[in-house]
């Protein structure tokens, strides 16, 4: 039984670990411009897509990886200069709907591109399963957990300590003060972008080995990378992560314990009480509304 | 009191009421009648849709939600219980109606993409629930809809559809102009304005976002009655929640807060797939990419847009 509830622990942590990585990349765009990015999930895919391909064509792994990230990143520099730059001022509605637009042509641009079947990615290191305690864990799974750890550290020295981070943060509480402190705003935009595309893409391309990739494997990921933003507190990178890690293992036990079918349902009504009780998520702010 | 044709009132109803009237002049054959009646339905849904988007400024990503309860509400009560027709539409809108107001409630408290996020959920909620309980409602593979049938007269065919739907989408621009000219119109736009001073003015937010969140909900409930009846056959595909973003695209894409402008959007949004078919493989690629650029290009949408270079409209 408890071997049972360690599994799908085992299970949730990991995927709710992507799960993170995507709500992070919401969560910094969304601080630069208070854009939603609904085709976060396409950095995913791109990731994913982009790593199977330079492994086909011979390179090995170490090499195939770096290259989609950069990949991935260049497709969100590109998205933020030619779509969301010459929008600047628009509603965020409208800005919504050019991301929704990108999505849209980033998925059509992959089946031309690629194709529109499902590819693998070797596992990293094997895929021979390790034993703890009873439950079992894939060493991909250990690769995803590690490489999120590392993530984490590595942004939050670079938000904490480094002045292009700090810059971020200035602009995304406050960007005309920002600006006037002589911070290049467009340029924390761009950035912002792109940063967010790399942290998708690194996300798709740990659990392509895992649940395999295709041109649409991004819609579900952003999805739920989004709800567990929103769950989180939406800005908020704390909240992010540990949105995601909840809504992967409030996922796992639910289809584990009452109904795979519905396992959405139950991760969806639970995020609708916590926005019921906590309307700015469970890291959010309190905002109050000035008249 | 002059007429003035260019007020939406009476200019822009006469000249839908003249496009309604004079399409099926350009409509070849029954593929063409087909494209026009889903050009309807959804535009009855973006009517609906805009009133709560665009007038009381409250997203919703969950409507599809709504436009399936109300194909499969159709669909189950009268072919799983042999409900009339009418009788079943009637139920259903207002089951729907109900569930909107009980959402409505504390879904609406929430702000922004908060607001998303939930609505989002609760279509999501609705539409693995449809999929699900296949006994009912056929799960993914669909099921079959009895044809409209009122007063022991049966419906079917694209040329009936295509009037029933006309009058149906006409009706629906004029109770939404009407609606927005009446004082909850007013006091949905105080709304979008500042909560906080409409309520000072002595309106209740949440009393008035709801009901027009109920109200939006019924436009898509009879809007996916009709596309039940209409087509014959649903799946749970016309409930997920591609479609509600879909819809929302529609309404943002014609113009916010213009009726006509929501028609609009959806008249070019379902159009332009059709043509684009020829394209073939970039058929996808190049939908993305026209929608991303016109948004950039025309960031208050299509109508609003066109009426500012026209010079019809004050900025």
């Amino acid at each position: 039984m408890s071997a049972q509830l360690a599994q799908y622990l085992v299970t949730g942590l990991t995927i709710g670990a992507i799960y993170a990585l995507v709500a992070l990349g919401f969560a910094i765009i969304y601080n630069a411009s208070h854009v939603i990015n609904f085709a976060q999930g396409e950095f995913v895919m791109i990731g994913g897509m982009a790593t199977v391909s330079f492994a086909n064509s011979g390179l090995p792994l170490a090499v195939a990886i770096p290259l989609a990230v950069l990949a991935a990143a260049a497709v969100g520099l590109a998205l933020e200069k030619l779509a969301v730059e010459p929008a600047r001022g628009a509603s965020v509605m409208t800005l919504i709907i050019i991301t929704i637009g990108a999505s849209i042509f980033l998925r059509g641009l992959a089946t031309l591109v690629w194709d529109k079947r499902l590819h693998s990615l070797p596992p990293f290191s094997g895929d021979r399963p390790i034993a703890v305690g009873g439950a079992v864990i894939l060493p991909q799974s250990l690769w995803v957990l590690g490489v999120t750890l590392a993530i984490l550290l590595v942004l939050s020295w670079f938000f904490g300590r480094t002045l292009t981070g700090k810059a971020m943060l200035a602009t995304s509480h406050n960007p005309l003060a920002a600006q006037l402190c002589g911070i290049n705003v467009r340029l924390m935009l761009l950035l912002s972008f792109g940063l967010s595309a790399a942290l998708g893409a690194i996300a798709g391309i740990l659990i392509a080995p895992i649940a395999l990739t295709s041109w649409e494997v991004g819609v579900m990921l952003g999805l739920k990378g989004f709800a567990a933003a929103v769950l989180g507190g939406l800005g908020s990178g704390a909240g992010a992560v540990f949105g995601g890690l909840l809504l992967g293992i409030v996922e796992s036990l639910g289809a584990g314990y009452i109904s795979s079918a519905y396992k959405d349902v139950i991760a969806f009504v639970i995020i609708l009480a916590v926005l019921f009780f906590m309307p700015g998520g469970l890291f959010g702010r309190n905002s109050t509304e000035r008249v | 009191m002059t007429m003035n044709w260019r007020t939406p009132r009476t200019g822009g109803l006469a000249l839908l009421a003249a496009v309604i009237v004079l399409l099926p002049l350009a409509l070849v054959n029954n593929y063409w009648y087909e494209v026009a009646i889903l050009i309807g339905i959804n535009a009855i849904v973006c009517v609906g849709l805009n009133l709560l988007i665009g007038y009381a400024g409250q997203i919703s990503l969950g409507h599809a939600g709504f436009f399936g309860l109300g194909a499969y509400g159709s669909a189950v009560l009268t072919a799983r219980f042999g409900w009339p027709p009418t009788v079943a539409l009637a139920a259903t809108s207002a089951g729907v109606a109900l569930l909107a107001l009980l959402v409505g409630r504390p879904i609406l408290k929430l702000k922004g993409h908060y607001l998303a996020m939930a609505t989002l959920g609760m279509g999501i909620i609705i539409s693995i629930v449809i999929a699900t309980e296949d006994r009912l409602t056929g799960g993914p593979d669909g099921m079959n809809v009895p044809p409209f049938a009122l007063a022991g007269l049966t419906l079917a065919g694209e040329r009936n559809w295509y009037w029933i739907v006309g009058a149906a989408l006409f009706a629906a621009v004029w109770l939404a102009l009407n609606l927005i000219d009446s004082p909850a119109g007013r006091a949905l736009r105080a709304l979008h304005g500042s909560e906080v001073g409409a309520q000072v003015s002595g309106i209740d937010p949440t009393r008035a976002k709801v009901g027009i969140f109920a109200i939006s909900a019924v436009f898509a409930s009879v809007a996916g009655s009709m596309m039940a009846h209409y087509s014959g056959f649903i799946t749970p595909a016309k409930v997920n929640f591609f479609h509600s973003i879909e819809l929302v695209t529609m309404v943002v894409f014609g113009g916010l807060a213009s009726t006509f402008g929501a028609v609009i959007g959806a008249a070019v949004l379902t159009l332009l797939p059709q043509l684009l078919t020829v394209l073939k493989d970039y058929e996808m690629a190049v939908f993305g990419a026209m929608m991303l650029f016109t948004m950039v290009f025309f960031p208050h949408g299509l109508l609003p847009s066109l009426l500012l270079a026209l010079g019809w409209k004050r900025k």
